[in-house]
């Protein structure tokens, strides 16, 4: 996932998910080494300290894990993973939803219009 | 550690103007810090006095606690709004310039900069576009190993591709005990790379602000926030 920033959002909570959005779709595997905090950063066009903050979050979450040899590693607790994913899926759907209310549609016929598009694009 | 430099009730009058009024600043290391203001706020004016540029007309500048002189000039890399450098000389005599003239400057550094923007070694600066001249002037500056970078508007002329090169150049290569102290009026592109913005009006501080704080705080983005503030 590249590092597209919004302009409304606090820039560290957004590199957050990011790097969630990575450890995820794999880019980062369980027990893969990340790159250092100064390299991220300069592939997110980002301040470090920036930068930094965000992995002390992921830190906290347990996602990242710092040893004191070889940087910091994607923890190898897969079930963690899991729920990140998860999380960040409910989000998005809570989101989409709100949206969508806002837009005028119930929840009937917000579901019935994803499934007639999921279909479509099933077989097209 | 000590703050990298100090600065306490600086006064700066032109005549009957009051160009820099009783301003308060600590700036820490290892930041990057944007000065933004409308025209004739009083940027420059302090960034004149910081390097020993300017007189204050009164309060006291301390950077590594040292007043501005020889010690603090030689421990900043100062950017400054118009050129200074003689037209005639070619890029690499500039770098070789600069190599007698600072302790600190990294002249591999320097080559390796203008390499990757394609600038011509060999040519003379007043043969280069305007954007080109900013350019080797801001690789210049930042090839020094200095303590405090003051950049006054480094990148106003440059094209968006070179600009994001610079903002990574800045980024990998500065150093934690030294910080970056910037003014521009593109705020957009440059807020991601900021640690902390000074709003300055009037001479005076306005607001000294985490981005992120001003983020949380305000719901927009910098370059918005500044807007909302200085709408004319």
């Amino acid at each position: 996932m590249a590092w597209i920033l919004s302009a409304d959002k606090p820039i560290y909570s957004q590199l957050v998910e990011i790097i969630q959005i990575q450890i995820i779709s794999g880019k980062y595997k369980a027990g893969d080494r990340l790159p250092s905090v100064r390299e991220l950063a300069a592939e997110a066009s980002v301040n470090p300290n920036t930068m930094q903050k965000a992995l002390a979050e992921l830190e906290r979450n347990a996602l990242i894990i710092t040893q004191r040899t070889s940087g910091r590693i994607v923890t190898e607790d897969t079930e963690l993973i899991q729920k990140t994913q998860t999380n960040l899926a409910s989000e998005y759907i809570k989101n989409f939803f709100r949206t969508m209310k806002e837009l005028g549609y119930s929840s009937d016929e917000i579901l019935s219009l994803v499934r007639e598009m999921a279909e479509k694009e099933y077989t097209s | 550690m000590e703050a990298l430099a100090e600065i306490k009730g600086l006064t700066k009058v032109y005549g009957n103007t009051l160009a820099v009024n009783h301003l308060n600043l600590v700036i820490p290391r290892g930041r990057i810090i944007g000065l933004l203001g409308p025209n004739g706020s009083g940027k420059t004016t302090l960034i004149k006095m910081i390097n020993g540029l300017l007189t204050p007309t009164a309060g006291s500048i301390l950077i590594n606690g040292c007043m501005p002189g020889p010690e603090t000039k030689a421990k900043i890399a100062y950017l400054p709004e118009r050129t200074y450098l003689q037209s005639g000389m070619k890029v690499c005599d500039l770098v070789g310039f600069f190599q007698d003239f600072y302790e600190d400057f990294n002249k591999d550094r320097a080559f390796s900069m203008l390499s990757a923007l394609n600038i011509p070694f060999t040519a003379q600066l007043k043969t280069l576009s305007k954007g080109t001249k900013e350019k080797v002037q801001l690789i210049l500056v930042m090839s020094r190993h200095a303590d405090l970078f003051i950049l006054d508007e480094p990148i106003a002329g440059v094209d968006p591709a070179a600009r994001d090169y610079i903002l990574k150049t800045i980024i990998s290569n500065y150093n934690e005990n030294a910080s970056i102290l910037l003014s521009t009026h593109l705020i957009t592109d440059i807020e991601n790379i900021l640690d902390e913005v000074i709003f300055i009006r009037d001479g005076q501080i306005l607001t000294h602000m985490p981005v992120d704080a001003i983020r949380e705080e305000y719901g927009q983005s910098v370059d918005a926030y500044f807007r909302r503030v200085f709408a004319c």
